[in-house]
């Protein structure tokens, strides 16, 4: 068994032993969170760090799922319906984004993404006889898969804790298959790809919409998770967070939207707590970030291990042999 | 590799968090642990603030005791949306395991939490109107000092259309669950005593100018405003912006007397129904306002007399249950036995339903009066003794019809 | 009647204040490229500091005018100062920029928040334009008009800037091809310091001017950006002339669609927004595609 695959073990491990290791409903709910919020996070940088693609949009795509299940549990459906209605729902959204904002790269999608986005919030705001504008909709009961019900706050930790190992499967393999690979091509030389013959297009838009149902997933969690929905999920501010999340955490890599939506997370929720002023506390470590470690705090920290290794390794060594040359 | 970090990075952080966490370490004792949700941040903050002075005074004019027992105090800023209420609700009950809640702010954080601090069994006692709560989905778990929603709109609108002689209303407020009730409120008594409401406008919460609005006033003899926040100030400046002479009556929001030295020239005149009123020349209100002065440098209105009393009825209720909160039902039923005379708005008690009945207070805006250094004053005009939330009908035919929302009361024909 | 004119009249005024708020954002998106998220937060701030001013709580008091522009100067130079140590670490890395930009605003809605706490601030219209001019049964505040001048001032002078002055022959350089401009021989990094804190200092002296209107809240910042981002994006980045016609047409959509679509009125705001970048990227008047 090589390395990683101990190191995968012993992680999925110790995420399934958190509701057993702390008797505080609250930090299992926090750790829901986190994971949710971590799928959120893996869907939007399918986008941002494989596809080069950055969306100010996103969380109109996750409240969209959110609503759509809301709706229509409101509306007397049963869970399981409602939970494929809003996927198929945000599915059809998410393919309504990528015709419109595909049709452009760089700042201007993400012009588009941010005023599609507004859009959604616009609608969830005002459009009050669907979505009961601020008021928002209640969810009053969590589903029962195969009987277990949902409504405790371990319960729902392990269906979320599923929910994101799937989505950390799927977006291992995507990024590890040939599309992912072509994906990282159009990012880096659109121009070289097509006259390979790959139709750049067609590549981006399927990759938003595997983002785009990692998102819708994410919304059903959260939806169901808050038992609550109101268009504040749904505001800029929230697909900001998003892409806070991710570029903290590293675009582009696995494990750094996970640590980045921790990040997020921990700061609402328990520095909230202890710091008044939190907002202050996130605005200063995200500038922090994108000056210090733009490359995210995944890799950032791997670099800085690596340099720290590296200097080790050196001191260890002895006097390198002179080089034979002029110079030496 | 990375795997390998992360599980170390969840590991160490959920270590540094259980150390951390005062809540798990916090010794049982009799310490009394009471929660305030409230608003800091957003349009709904400028109560909000006042919501937490209003708390902080009568904990400081105690020492900190309540029922016998010290008293720990946590504030959580729900941001004035429901989704922040139900995290910082959450936070309340299972983080620092409160005894009591106080509070929320708004009507749709209210319904947004009912649920679930029914389902925990936390004794709330809101500041938040959310009429149903108290009507026909009414909470076991939920006491209100305050008001209903409609409980300050149904005298202002009796008065409406009995003194003021208006027959024809114009009403505006925000688009959430507290504007549709105040303004079903408002237009029930209004219609009841003969007058009729011409139309009625719902601004979102959030709108920078209000002139879009006021230009559709129209076609009638008065305005019923239900702004809440700050929002009455913007509201009423665009209203005088516009010309408009109309008289315009409110409810305890629209015309709190923490808005007093904001307000300018454009609010003389206005007419408004509180639960609180500033001028009420009582011990009990005198000791209130002394504090709050004193404390924070700054005029109470209705937001802070409304935690203020909320504090006063734990207090009573606590004590009634000899300092006793573990049993929550025991503790309820304490709580809604509490009958005041020595509050900052006058005599209260409350209902089988958990809601208030209590003095409702009639005020005009003028000059005439003024005190604390203040250009503008709320002079009460008249006094409406044991309001219920079910203003002049009975219970039950109250109860019949469906709670006061956009489209109920409907608009007929005037 | 009185409901078109009046509407019609702050319809106007509205875009006359948008366009105080987007000229400075649509300068700064054309030269640096970087879609600057402070730009509400120096509205916001710019309403804050003057108001703070004209109330005298500093221990002196300034009359209006000297209050906004007072408050435009600091704002632009704190702008200035931010330009200079954060933004230009990144240049050429436009999410770098855009995020840090995100950031700042946050930093900044928090710290108006602590200071001037969560309390709105009323700003009385300033003397002499308190009244009335009547249009038949309408009422036009004399104010609102007053900003109508003001903003029309204010487009004619940056025009007169930007076409007859070296600086604005520079920043249209800059904004045509930045490349090129360095090649001739611009500081292309000076200028952008220049027009980061002229953008900024028009925001925040927009803010002011706003105030009477507006007042000053937490959250306006929130309120106000997207609206700047539609004007901007509508007009054409770069474009005085896109700004000050997008400037109208969204006031003119803010007003009536408020009153005569609520449902749909945040629907019907941000749609020519995406119109605009699927059909017709580079806006009404823009002169190069983002």
């Amino acid at each position: 068994m090589s390395g990683r695959t101990v190191a995968v073990i012993v992680a999925v491990l110790a995420l399934v032993a958190v509701p057993y290791a702390t008797t505080e409903i609250y930090y299992v709910n926090i750790a829901s969170q986190i994971l949710l919020y971590a799928v959120f996070a893996l869907g939007l940088s399918v986008l941002v760090g494989y596809a080069g693609l950055v969306s100010l949009g996103h969380a109109g795509l996750f409240g969209v799922a959110s609503y759509a299940v809301a709706y229509q549990l409101a509306a007397g459906h049963p869970h399981a319906a409602a939970i494929f209605g809003g996927l198929v729902i945000a599915l059809v959204v998410t393919a309504g984004f990528a015709f419109l904002s595909l049709r452009a790269t760089g700042i201007s999608f993400i012009m588009i993404t941010l005023a599609l986005g507004e859009i959604i919030w616009g609608l969830a705001y005002r459009w009050i006889s669907v979505t009961n504008g601020d008021n928002g909709i209640n969810v009053s009961t969590r589903p029962a898969p195969f009987g277990i019900s949902l409504a405790s706050a371990k319960g729902f930790y392990g269906a979320t804790l599923i929910v994101f190992l799937l989505a950390v499967a799927a977006v291992t393999i995507f990024v590890r298959s040939p599309f992912g690979a072509a994906l990282c091509g159009t990012r880096d030389q659109p121009r070289r790809m097509t006259a390979l013959g790959y139709h750049v297009w067609m590549i981006r838009f399927w990759a938003f919409m595997f983002s785009g149902l990692l998102t819708s997933v994410a919304g059903i969690l959260f939806v169901y998770y808050n038992q609550f929905i109101s268009p504040q999920a749904v505001a800029l501010a929230a697909s900001a967070e998003g892409l806070l999340m991710v570029i903290s955490g590293g675009a582009g890599t696995l494990l750094g939207p996970i640590v980045g939506a921790a990040l997020v997370v921990i700061i609402k929720n328990v520095a909230s707590a202890y710091v008044e002023r939190w907002n202050f506390l996130l605005g200063a470590i995200f500038v922090a970030i994108v000056v210090f470690m733009p490359e995210g705090l995944v890799p950032g920290a791997v670099r800085l291990a690596r340099t720290a290794w590296r200097a080790v390794g050196r001191s260890k060594l002895a006097a390198p042999a002179p080089l034979v040359g002029p110079k030496s | 590799m990375r795997i390998h970090r992360r599980a170390l990075l969840k590991g160490a952080a959920a270590a540094g968090l259980a150390v951390a966490a005062p809540a798990v370490l916090r010794a049982q004792g009799a310490l009394f642990r009471l929660g305030l949700l409230t608003v800091k941040s957003g349009p709904l903050a400028q109560g909000g603030i006042q919501m937490e002075q209003g708390a902080l005074t009568f904990l400081k004019e105690r020492n900190y005791m309540m029922g016998g027992r010290k008293v720990d105090f946590v504030s959580a800023d729900t941001g004035g949306n429901p989704a922040g209420a139900k995290t910082k609700a959450q936070e309340l009950v299972e983080r620092d395991k409160v005894d009591v809640i106080v509070g929320p702010l708004a009507a749709f954080e209210l319904y947004a939490i009912s649920d679930y601090v029914r389902e925990q069994r936390m004794p709330t006692l809101s500041l938040a109107a959310a009429d149903n709560l108290t009507q026909r989905q009414p909470n076991p778990f939920l006491l209100r000092a305050s008001a209903t929603s409609s409980q300050s709109m149904h005298p202002i609108g009796h008065y409406a259309a009995t003194e003021l002689k208006l027959k024809r209303a114009f009403c505006i407020t925000e688009d959430f669950a507290f504007g549709y009730e105040q303004m079903g409120g408002f237009q029930a008594a209004f219609q009841k005593d003969g007058g009729c409401v011409v139309n009625k406008l719902w601004p979102p919460l959030s709108t920078p100018d209000y002139t879009p609005y006021v230009a559709q006033i129209a076609d009638c003899d008065g305005v019923c405003q239900g702004f809440a926040g700050s929002n009455p100030l913007r509201f009423m400046k665009a209203y005088a912006s516009a010309g408009l002479k109309y008289p315009v009556v409110t409810g305890s929001t629209g015309g709190d007397d923490a808005l007093l030295k904001s307000y300018g020239e454009e609010a003389i005149g206005l007419i408004s129904c509180s639960p609180y009123t500033l001028d009420l020349e009582t011990d009990g209100n005198k000791r209130f306002v002394d504090g709050i002065m004193k404390n924070h440098n700054t005029i109470p209105g209705f937001y802070a007399a409304g935690i203020y009393m909320n504090c006063q009825v734990v207090d009573a209720g606590l004590k009634a249950a000899n300092g006793q909160s573990e049993d929550k039902e025991k503790f309820m039923a304490a709580l809604k036995t509490v009958s005041l005379t020595d509050t900052p708005r006058g005599p209260i008690k409350f209902d089988h339903l958990g809601n208030v009945v209590g003095t409702s207070y009639v005020r005009r805006c003028g000059t005439e009066g003024a005190k604390y250094g203040l250009k503008l004053w709320n002079k009460t005009i008249k006094t409406y003794e044991n309001v219920s939330q079910f203003w002049t009908w009975p219970e039950q035919e109250f109860l019949a019809h469906p709670v006061y929302s956009r489209d109920y009361p409907p608009l007929t024909k005037c | 009647m009185t409901f078109w004119v009046l509407l019609t009249v702050n319809s106007v005024t509205f875009g006359g204040l948008l366009f105080l708020l987007s000229a400075g954002f649509s300068l700064i998106f054309g030269l640096m490229r970087i879609p600057n998220l402070t730009h509400g937060s120096m509205f916001m701030a710019g309403a804050y500091l003057g108001a703070t001013l004209l109330a005298g709580q500093l221990g002196f008091s300034l009359n209006f005018w000297l209050a906004a522009v007072v408050a435009a100067l600091a704002v632009a130079a704190l702008s200035a100062l931010m330009e200079r140590v954060l933004l230009r670490r990144l240049a050429g890395q436009q999410l770098a920029q855009v995020l840090v930009t995100l950031g700042v605003s946050l930093m900044v809605a928090d710290i108006c928040l602590m200071v001037w706490g969560g309390d709105p601030i009323s700003v009385d219209n300033p003397p002499g334009l308190g009244g009335f001019v009547r249009i038949g049964a309408a009422a036009l505040p004399l104010y609102r008009m007053a900003v109508i001048v003001i903003a029309a001032v204010f487009a004619i002078g940056l025009w007169l800037m930007l076409e007859r002055t070296r600086l604005g022959a520079m920043i249209r350089a800059g904004v045509d091809d930045p490349d090129m401009a360095r090649v001739v021989g611009i500081r292309v990094s000076r200028l952008f310091t220049i027009v980061f804190a002229l953008g900024a200092g028009l925001a925040a002296f927009a803010g002011m001017i706003g105030g009477p209107i507006l007042s000053v809240y937490p959250g306006l910042d929130q309120d106000m950006l997207p609206l700047a981002l539609v004007v901007v994006i509508l007009g054409g980045t770069g474009s005085l002339l896109g700004s000050f016609v997008g400037s109208i047409i969204i006031g003119f959509i803010y007003n009536f669609g408020q009153a005569l679509l609520p449902e749909l009125a945040y629907f019907v705001l941000f749609l020519p927004m995406v119109l605009v970048l699927v059909l017709r990227p580079q806006g009404l008047f823009g002169g190069q595609v983002l």
